[in-house]
């Protein structure tokens, strides 16, 4: 992905990006580091900005590193409500039909032709 | 009425069952986004098709009964073929309407709770941009239809991906809300609820839904090869972290995921002409069943006002 085609993003999908890529640390991040991450030719300078304005929501928190922050994601205080509604969603599979996944359920041969595919498109 | 009547009700009922055959041709061999508005549209002619017959069955069969008939202020009695026949199968028709009434019924509440509950659990989450991550050990993302859109993520599904697929990820999930596609997911259901051959097709709207989505996120990301490694990483994550659930499908025919990511890897092909063909055979199909259950709705309208004293017959 190029830089100009970054600079045509809106805003929200940026933002989703970069939280994205600090949930999937797991560990607190440094813009450099998130830049890094993303590998999507985004400016430091961008990544920046946009780790501010979520501190500014208070969807992510910071800690200082070095002359810099290191951010990570504000963890959910209703962390277990969450996981409870989330089984709750999974009971009976009604919720498929108007909750568009990502991926339906896989049978065991379904398991066998994906790695075949996977490899095959290496 | 006359006797040639029973036979053409049976054509709307009928008419669903060829649908499966012509659904699967149809969502491989046109493209998703066309397959999608076919289906759909065919789904729902066919399923009002059903209805109307099973009605026009019912409320014939329940003219035949002197109370529904004075209440019908009918002063003649309703031309019809023998009650003998006409009954039983008012009776049959009012049984499987009331049925489906139920299951749709059902359908509606599960679904409507469910996605409150999705709602609720998105609106406390954190949100960046459109995206709303939950906390979960078990890989999963689904578009949250409604104001604003929204796309909710598990941390183990953000975890089982590299930047880019979960850019893969979003922009298929940004898709679905952008198409609406909550709405087809909603027709098929209601379609399947009406009658049961008409379930094979909610499934191929289901998929038709997905392909769409997938070959948008294609274009978004500019790579159908790093698009189908995303669904099918995603897939097989998703597959290991539940495994109670594998012990439960069966393993006879290849699903949904394995078809679109060998769909995403195969080279882009132009779509084939049978496929408009089949399309359209889909397409005359479902009017000529909604039509056949409007022309006998209408018959058996004159016929009642011809009972009623209003019209000669």
């Amino acid at each position: 992905m190029t830089d100009a085609k970054d600079q045509r993003r809106p805003a929200g999908e940026l933002e989703a990006a970069v939280m994205a890529a600090l949930w999937a640390a797991g560990a607190p991040l440094t813009p450099a580091q998130v830049q890094a991450e993303l590998a999507s030719g985004l400016a430091r300078t961008t990544v920046t900005t946009i780790l501010s304005r979520l501190h500014e929501k208070g969807t992510v928190e910071r800690e200082r590193q070095g002359r810099g922050y290191a951010y990570r994601p504000l963890q959910d205080p209703h962390g277990l409500t969450a996981l409870r509604m989330h089984s709750e969603l999974d009971r009976g599979d009604d919720r498929e039909s108007v909750l568009a996944r990502f991926v339906a359920q896989l049978s065991p041969d379904d398991e066998e032709v994906l790695r075949r595919l996977l490899q095959e498109g290496q | 009425m006359t006797f040639s009547f029973l036979p053409v009700l049976l054509v709307p009922l009928l008419a669903p069952c060829v649908a499966p055959l012509l659904a699967r041709r149809v969502l491989d061999r046109c493209p998703p986004v066309a397959a999608l508005w076919t289906l759909t549209v065919s789904a729902l002619l066919l399923a009002a098709g059903t209805v109307a017959t099973l009605g026009t069955l019912t409320l014939t069969g329940m003219l035949h009964v002197p109370a529904f008939a004075a209440v019908g202020e009918l002063v003649h009695p309703l031309r019809t073929p023998s009650a003998w026949l006409v009954l039983p199968l008012a009776v049959l028709a009012a049984g499987l309407l009331t049925l489906a009434t139920l299951a749709l019924g059902r359908s509606v509440v599960r679904q409507t709770a469910g996605l409150r509950t999705a709602r609720s659990q998105a609106g406390r989450c954190p949100a960046a941009g459109d995206l709303c991550v939950v906390e979960s050990a078990r890989p999963d993302a689904y578009a949250l239809p409604g104001r604003p859109h929204r796309i909710v993520v598990t941390t183990a599904m953000l975890r089982s991906l590299d930047a880019r697929e979960r850019e893969a990820l979003f922009a298929h999930e940004r898709a679905h809300n952008a198409g609406g596609h909550h709405y087809f997911l909603a027709a098929a259901e209601l379609a399947a609820h009406c009658h049961p051959a008409l379930r094979p097709v909610r499934d191929a709207i289901r998929l038709a839904a997905e392909r769409a989505a997938d070959e948008a996120a294609a274009r978004r990301v500019g790579d159908r090869r790093l698009t189908a490694r995303a669904i099918a990483r995603a897939a097989l994550a998703t597959h290991t972290a539940d495994t109670r659930r594998s012990a439960v499908t069966p393993a006879a025919t290849t699903g949904p995921v394995p078809r679109r990511v060998a769909a995403l890897l195969s080279p882009t092909h132009r779509p084939l002409r049978t496929g408009s063909w089949i399309a359209a055979l889909l397409a005359v199909c479902a009017v000529l069943s909604v039509t056949t259950a409007a022309t006998s709705a209408v018959e058996v309208h004159q016929d009642i006002e011809v009972a009623q004293g209003e019209a000669r017959g």
